[in-house]
C-alpha cells in the first residue's frame, strides 16, 4: 500500500484510480466462490486419467476391457475417441496452434512423449472404482531412449520425439528431421560492422529452467451431455470462449453446441489458456451419457501441464566507450517440452526491445524434448531472453564504468525507435521507469557487508483483441456489467469502475459479472495483459451506448429533442437552447421511466482492440548472500512500471508485486528435477520451491503513468512485464555482493556456494 | 478400495493389544501428517489405524527427577507453549518450532517426527544432542532406549512390531548448559532440511566445556551423533580454533546422499558450518545460564 504514483497529466476522475473492495472478494475469503471443483449434478460420474509412466515411449498396444467390465464404470476412452486432426499450425506465428499436436498432447496416440501424458480416462461411479479401472487397463509399451535437456535434445544424434519433424523457418529445409521444430531470425542493421564499432565487447551464456506457473488451484471440470449431443462445460480457465473452440474442435463438434460456464478461478498466469481435462470429461461424459467430473492432483499438474520453457541462451552486446550501444546478438534456444510450441519468437523479439541498437541480430529455436508441453507463463519467453540481456548489460556497465541504470537510460527505446521485428516503438515509458528507480530512495541507500545491489529492466507487448460486454440498466437504477472476460486479475473490479466513472455513478452501484459463452460475444482469454485494455474499451463503448439512451429518454420525459440533452456527473442535462430548462434528472430517475419510454435500456459492444501500448519495468533489488552456505536473501525489491493508468490502484500494485515474486522464485529455486529414466522427482510444492511469505520483504512498488491514448483511460496493461526483468535484477544483485556472475538458473545455494568457492569473477 | 479399521484406545495396554492382534497391516496414528500424506500417496495401504492421542501418558508434559517427560503424542504446539519446557531446553524447542506450519505443529508429533524415520526429521537431532531417552511399550512390556538408537534408516526404526514409544526423558538441565539446533533450508519455512545440526554443551566455573553432544540431521540414513565433533569442543573454552575443529569433525561425519534436496558435497560442507554456528548459539546460552 505504500506506493508511489507519478502521474503524468491531469484528467479529473472520481473512482479510476482508487481501490473500492473488490467484488469478488467476500465470497472468496469466505468459501462459497465456486471454482473448477466445486459443481456437481445428480447422476456425476468420476473421471480419471491414466498416466505414462515412461518419458518417452511407443503405444504398441491398449487393452481396456477388464476395465469397462468392472462394476461401476460407465466409460472408458482413448484417442480412438477423438478424431485426427490435420496437421497445421492456425493463426498468428506468434502464438500458432495446431490440433494435430494438441489432440496428441491431450490423449497420447502413437507414443507418449513425457512421464504424466494421458493415454485413457475412465468414469465411474466413485473415484475409488475410476481409480481401480486405471488399474486395470494394460498398455504394450516399446520404451525408447528419452531426453530432456534442450542442449542435448539439439544434438544429431539424439531421440526424435517426431521421427519426421523437419525444421521450419530454414531455407532450404534440412535434409534430416531432428528435434528442433522452428528456426526463427529477425536481423537489423550490419551487425559485423557494429560489432566492429564497438570499443568493448561482452558474451555470456545462460541456462535457465522450466517453471510452473504455480497457480494453486489445480486444473477441474464438470462436463455435462444433452441426448440431441448438445454440451455443458463448468471449468476454471483464463478463457471459457477458448475452451469451448478447443473442445468443440478436438470433439469434431459445432462451437454452438458447446456452452461453458466459467468458474470462479484458483490462479493461471497463462497456464490456463490451454485445455487438458475439458476434453476427456466431455468424451466420458458424451460416451457414458452422465455428468463426469474430472479433478488434477498436484502431482498431475506438475508432471501433465504447462511449465514456461527452459533455454539455453548466448548474448553479446558491443558497446562505445560513451555507452553508446552498437550491437547485440542473441541465439535462444527453447524447451518447447513434447510439442512444439514454445514461446521462443517472443523472447526474441522482447529481449533487445527496450534498447535503440543499431544493429542486432535475434535467433531463436523452438526444440522439443520429453517434458510436458510448455504454456504461457506471464509474459511468455520474454523474462528468459531478459535474464540473458539484462545480466550481459550488467556486466557491459560494469566494464565501460558506467552506473547500471544510467548506461540503460542512454540507450532506452522511446517513440520512433526501431525494434527487430520491423514496426517502430509507438510509446514512450521506458526512461520513465528508470527514473523512477534513480530517483528511488532505494538506489542511494548504503548496502553492509556480503550485500549487494542490482537492476534490470524488460519489455512486454501487451494486447489488445476480441471483447465483448454488456450494460444493463436495472429498474432501480443500478446497472449490471457483464463480459466475456475471466477475472484472475480483479478485472470485475475494473470494469466496475471504468463503468461507474463512465456513467457517472456510484461505484456500489454496479454489479460486473463474466457471462458465460452463450450469453456474451466471443471474448479472447484473459491473457497479454489484455483484458483492462480491450475488455475495458468494451465496456466503456457500451456505457457510452447507454449514455446515448438514457439522453433520448430523458429528453422524451422533457419532451427536447434528443440533441437537446447532455449527461453530466450521472444526470442527464438540458444543453443548448434548452438549458437550464428542467432540472437535471439522474439515472435512478430515468430508469424509473423506463416502460413509459420504450422498455429495458441497455447496450452491448463487441471491438477487436488495437492500439496496445506495451509494458516497460526497472527492478532494483537488494540481496544479502551468506559466504558459507550461499542462501540468498532478498532485502528489498523495488519495481517501477509503466502501467498507463492504474485503474485499481491496489490490484495494480498486487500485480507488480506477484510478478515480482513469481521472479524471484525463478531466480533462486524453481526448477524441475528428473531421474535418469526421465521421471520428475519434485511434482509437489514441498521440493518445487516457490518462495513463501517469510522468504520475502515486501515489494515495494512505483506505478508509472504514461496514459495510452488509444484508451479511454489511459490503460496500458499491467499483469505481465513486472516479471520480465526480475531475475537478472536478483542475478545482478548476487554479482554485486559476490563478485561471481552467475549464468544458470535457479541459482540455489549449491550453486551460489560453488560460485564462491570458484575462482569465476563476473 | 480396501476398508480400514480406526480405534481410539485410551489405555496403553489397549493400544499395544489392538496393535498385537491386528491381521494386517497395522499403523499407529499420532498427528497423521506424515501418515496420512503417505496413504493418500498410496505408498502405505494399512487396514488398522490406532489412534493414541487418547492415551493420558502419551500427551502429557511433566517435571520428572529434575528433568522433563514428554508425551511422544504431545503435539509440537503444546510443547513449544510449555514455558518452562522452552526455558531449559531451548534447542530442542527451536527445532520443533521449524517443524511445518503452526498448523502442522498443532496436529503433529514428536513422537510421529522420529518414528517417520526421515533422516531430515528436525527434532530428532536437538533431542540427540540433548540427551532424550524414549520410554517404549509393546507386547513384550516396556523398555528405555537412547533416541539416537532408534531410527535406523529412511522410513525403518528399531522398534520390534507393535511397539509403540510412549514418552521421551530429558535429563535435568545443569548450571551453565545450552543447546541449540540450526537447519538448512533453501526456504525460509515449509521445508525439508537439507542439512541439520544440534549441539548440546555445558561449561564448567572457569568457562571450559565438560561435557557435549553433537548431532547432525539429513546427512546420513539416520540422524548421527557425532562424538568427535563433541571431543573438538570438551576441554576447550570454544574458541574460534575448537568451532573450526567442530565443523571439521562433524563434516567428516557425514555420508549423505547426493538428491533433489542438495549435492553430498554442499550438505557435508554445510553440516560443518551449521554445527559451528549451532554450537555458538549453545555457548551463548550455556554462558547465560549460570
Ligand atoms: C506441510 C508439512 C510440513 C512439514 N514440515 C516438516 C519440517 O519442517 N520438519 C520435519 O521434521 N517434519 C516436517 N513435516 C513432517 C511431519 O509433520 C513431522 O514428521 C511430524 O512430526 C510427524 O508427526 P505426526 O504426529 O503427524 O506423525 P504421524 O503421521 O501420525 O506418524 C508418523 C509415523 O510415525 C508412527 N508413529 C507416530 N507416533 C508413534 C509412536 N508414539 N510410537 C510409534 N510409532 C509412532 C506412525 O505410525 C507413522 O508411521 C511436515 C509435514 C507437513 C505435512
Amino acid at each position: 500500500m505504500d506506493a508511489k504514483v507519478i502521474k503524468q497529466e491531469g484528467q479529473t476522475l472520481k473512482i479510476v484510480g482508487t481501490s473500492p473492495v473488490r467484488p469478488d472478494g467476500t465470497p472468496k475469503v469466505t468459501g462459497l466462490a465456486r471454482y473448477g471443483a466445486d459443481f456437481a449434478l445428480p447422476g456425476m460420474l468420476w473421471g480419471a486419467i491414466l498416466r505414462s509412466p515412461h518419458a518417452h515411449a511407443r503405444i504398441r498396444a491398449i487393452d481396456t476391457s477388464k476395465a469397462r467390465a468392472l462394476p461401476g464404470v460407465k466409460a472408458v476412452i482413448t484417442a480412438e475417441d477423438f478424431p485426427e486432426q490435420k496437421f497445421e499450425f492456425v493463426g498468428p506465428e506468434r502464438v500458432a496452434v495446431n490440433f494435430w499436436h494438441m489432440t496428441r498432447n491431450v490423449m497420447a496416440r502413437e507414443k507418449v512423449l513425457y512421464e504424466g501424458h494421458a493415454v485413457a480416462a475412465v468414469a465411474a461411479t466413485s473415484k475409488a472404482i475410476a481409480e481401480e479401472a486405471l488399474r486395470l487397463i494394460e498398455v504394450d509399451y516399446e520404451p525408447l531412449p528419452h531426453v530432456i535437456d534442450v542442449d542435448a535434445a539439439m544434438q544429431p544424434d539424439a531421440p526424435l520425439l517426431f521421427e519426421d519433424m523437419i525444421t521450419r523457418g530454414i531455407d532450404p529445409p534440412p535434409g534430416k528431421p531432428s528435434n528442433i521444430a522452428k528456426r526463427i531470425e529477425f536481423n537489423i542493421g550490419d551487425l559485423d560492422a557494429g560489432f566492429a564499432a564497438a570499443d568493448e565487447i561482452v558474451e555470456m551464456s545462460f541456462k535457465t529452467a522450466p517453471v510452473h506457473q504455480g497457480y494453486i488451484e489445480p486444473h477441474a471440470c464438470l462436463a455435462r451431455f444433452d441426448s440431441n449431443g448438445q454440451g455443458e462445460l463448468w471449468s476454471a480457465s483464463q478463457g471459457h470462449f477458448v475452451v469451448r473452440a478447443f473442445t468443440a474442435r478436438l470433439l469434431n463438434m459445432n462451437i454452438g453446441d458447446v456452452l461453458v460456464h466459467p468458474a470462479e478461478i484458483g490462479g493461471g498466469f497463462g497456464g490456463k489458456t490451454v485445455i487438458y481435462v475439458e476434453p476427456l470429461a466431455a468424451a466420458l461424459s458424451r460416451k457414458s451419457g452422465h455428468p463426469v467430473k474430472i479433478m488434477m492432483s498436484r502431482e498431475d499438474v506438475f508432471k501433465a501441464t504447462g511449465p514456461t520453457s527452459g533455454s539455453s541462451m548466448t548474448v553479446r552486446i558491443g558497446v562505445k566507450k560513451d555507452g553508446t550501444l552498437v550491437a547485440a546478438d542473441g541465439v535462444f534456444k527453447f524447451q518447447a517440452g513434447a510439442f512444439p510450441g514454445s514461446p521462443v519468437m517472443n523472447a526474441t523479439m522482447c529481449g533487445f526491445a527496450p534498447y535503440d541498437i543499431p544493429n542486432v541480430r535475434s535467433v531463436g529455436y523452438d526444440v522439443v524434448s520429453n517434458r510436458p508441453k510448455s504454456a504461457a507463463y506471464r509474459a511468455p519467453g520474454s523474462p528468459i531472453s531478459a535474464f540473458a540481456v539484462e545480466s550481459v548489460m550488467d556486466a557491459v556497465a560494469a566494464r565501460i564504468g558506467m552506473d547500471p541504470l544510467k548506461f540503460r537510460l542512454l540507450n532506452a527505446c522511446k517513440t520512433g525507435t526501431p525494434t527487430v521485428w520491423g514496426p517502430k516503438h509507438a510509446h514512450d515509458g521506458y526512461a520513465e521507469t528508470i527514473k523512477a528507480v534513480l530517483a528511488h530512495p532505494a538506489y542511494a541507500a548504503p548496502l553492509g557487508k556480503n550485500q549487494g545491489r542490482g537492476v534490470a529492466s524488460g519489455f512486454w507487448f501487451n494486447n489488445g483483441g476480441e471483447s465483448s460486454a454488456t450494460v444493463h440498466v436495472n429498474e432501480d437504477g443500478t446497472v449490471v456489467v457483464a463480459t466475456g472476460s475471466m477475472d484472475i486479475g480483479g478485472s470485475r473490479a475494473s470494469m466496475a469502475i471504468m463503468a461507474a466513472e463512465t456513467l457517472g455513478i456510484e461505484y456500489d452501484d454496479v454489479r460486473a459479472i463474466v457471462a458465460d459463452t452463450a450469453s456474451i460475444g466471443y471474448t479472447h482469454v484473459t491473457g497479454g495483459s489484455r483484458v483492462t485494455f480491450a475488455t475495458g474499451i468494451a465496456v466503456v463503448e457500451a456505457c457510452k451506448k447507454v449514455i446515448v439512451e438514457l439522453c433520448a429518454r430523458a429528453a422524451m420525459i422533457w419532451k427536447l429533442e434528443p440533441g437537446e440533452v447532455v449527461w453530466e456527473n450521472g444526470c442527464a442535462k438540458p444543453a443548448g437552447a434548452a438549458a437550464g430548462k428542467f432540472e437535471p434528472m439522474p439515472l435512478k430517475a430515468v430508469a424509473a421511466k423506463r416502460a413509459l419510454t420504450g422498455g429495458p435500456i441497455g447496450a452491448e459492444a463487441s471491438v477487436n482492440a488495437g492500439g496496445a501500448a506495451p509494458g516497460f519495468a526497472t527492478e532494483l533489488c537488494d540481496v544479502e548472500v551468506d559466504p558459507e552456505t550461499g542462501s540468498v536473501k532478498i532485502l528489498r525489491f523495488v519495481v517501477a512500471q509503466d502501467v498507463g493508468r492504474a485503474i485499481h490502484r491496489s490490484y495494480v500494485e498486487g500485480q507488480l508485486e506477484g510478478g515480482v515474486v513469481q521472479g524471484i522464485g525463478w531466480a533462486l529455486n524453481e526448477a524441475y528435477i528428473y531421474d535418469d529414466a526421465g521421471h520428475l522427482l519434485n511434482a509437489g510444492f514441498l521440493d518445487y520451491r516457490i518462495p513463501v511469505a517469510s522468504d520475502l520483504p515486501m515489494i515495494e512498488t512505483v506505478l508509472v503513468e504514461v496514459p495510452n491514448p488509444n484508451h479511454p483511460y489511459g490503460v496500458k496493461g499491467a499483469g505481465e512485464v513486472n516479471i520480465v526483468p526480475a531475475m537478472a535484477a536478483v542475478a545482478n544483485a548476487i554479482n554485486n555482493a559476490i563478485s561471481r556472475r552467475l549464468t544458470d538458473l535457479p541459482m540455489s545455494p549449491p550453486k551460489v556456494l560453488a560460485a564462491i568457492h570458484s575462482g569465476r569473477k563476473g | 478400495m480396501n476398508e480400514i479399521l480406526y480405534e481410539t484406545p485410551q489405555t496403553l495396554e489397549s493400544a499395544v493389544a489392538l496393535l498385537a492382534g491386528a491381521s494386517g497391516q497395522a499403523r499407529v496414528l499420532a498427528g497423521g501428517t506424515d501418515l496420512l500424506i503417505q496413504m493418500r500417496a498410496g505408498r502405505v495401504m494399512p487396514g488398522l489405524l490406532v489412534d493414541i492421542k487418547g492415551i493420558p501418558e502419551m500427551t502429557a508434559i511433566v517435571a520428572e527427577s529434575g528433568g522433563f517427560r514428554f508425551g511422544a503424542a504431545a503435539t509440537c504446539m503444546e510443547l513449544i507453549e510449555h514455558e518452562a519446557f522452552a526455558k531449559e531446553w531451548p534447542g530442542v524447542t527451536d527445532a520443533v518450532k521449524l517443524i511445518g506450519s503452526i498448523q502442522v505443529k498443532g496436529r503433529a508429533t514428536v513422537g510421529g517426527n522420529l518414528c517417520n524415520a526421515s533422516p531430515a526429521a528436525d527434532s530428532v537431532p536437538a533431542l540427540i544432542a540433548a540427551g532424550a531417552v524414549a520410554r517404549i511399550v509393546g507386547p513384550g512390556g516396556k523398555r528405555e532406549a537412547r533416541v539416537e538408537d532408534i531410527p535406523v534408516g529412511p522410513g525403518k526404526t528399531s522398534l520390534a512390531d507393535g511397539e509403540i514409544v510412549i514418552s521421551f526423558y530429558l535429563p535435568p538441565r545443569s548450571a551453565r548448559s545450552g543447546d541449540a539446533y540450526l537447519r538448512f533450508t533453501p526456504r525460509t519455512e515449509m521445508d525439508i532440511a537439507v542439512v541439520g545440526a544440534g549441539v548440546n554443551l555445558t561449561l564448567d566455573e572457569t568457562g571450559i566445556c565438560n561435557q557435549a553432544r553433537v548431532s547432525l540431521g539429513a546427512v546420513a540414513e539416520r540422524a548421527l551423533l557425532v562424538p568427535e565433533a563433541a571431543a573438538a569442543l570438551i576441554g576447550t573454552k570454544v574458541d574460534d580454533d575448537a568451532l573450526q575443529r567442530l565443523a571439521a569433525a562433524a563434516s567428516a561425519a557425514c555420508r549423505p546422499i547426493a538428491d533433489k534436496r542438495g549435492t553430498r558435497e554442499f550438505r557435508i560442507e554445510v553440516a560443518g558450518v551449521l554445527a559451528r554456528r549451532a554450537a555458538g548459539i549453545a555457548l551463548d546460552r550455556a554462558r547465560r545460564n549460570s
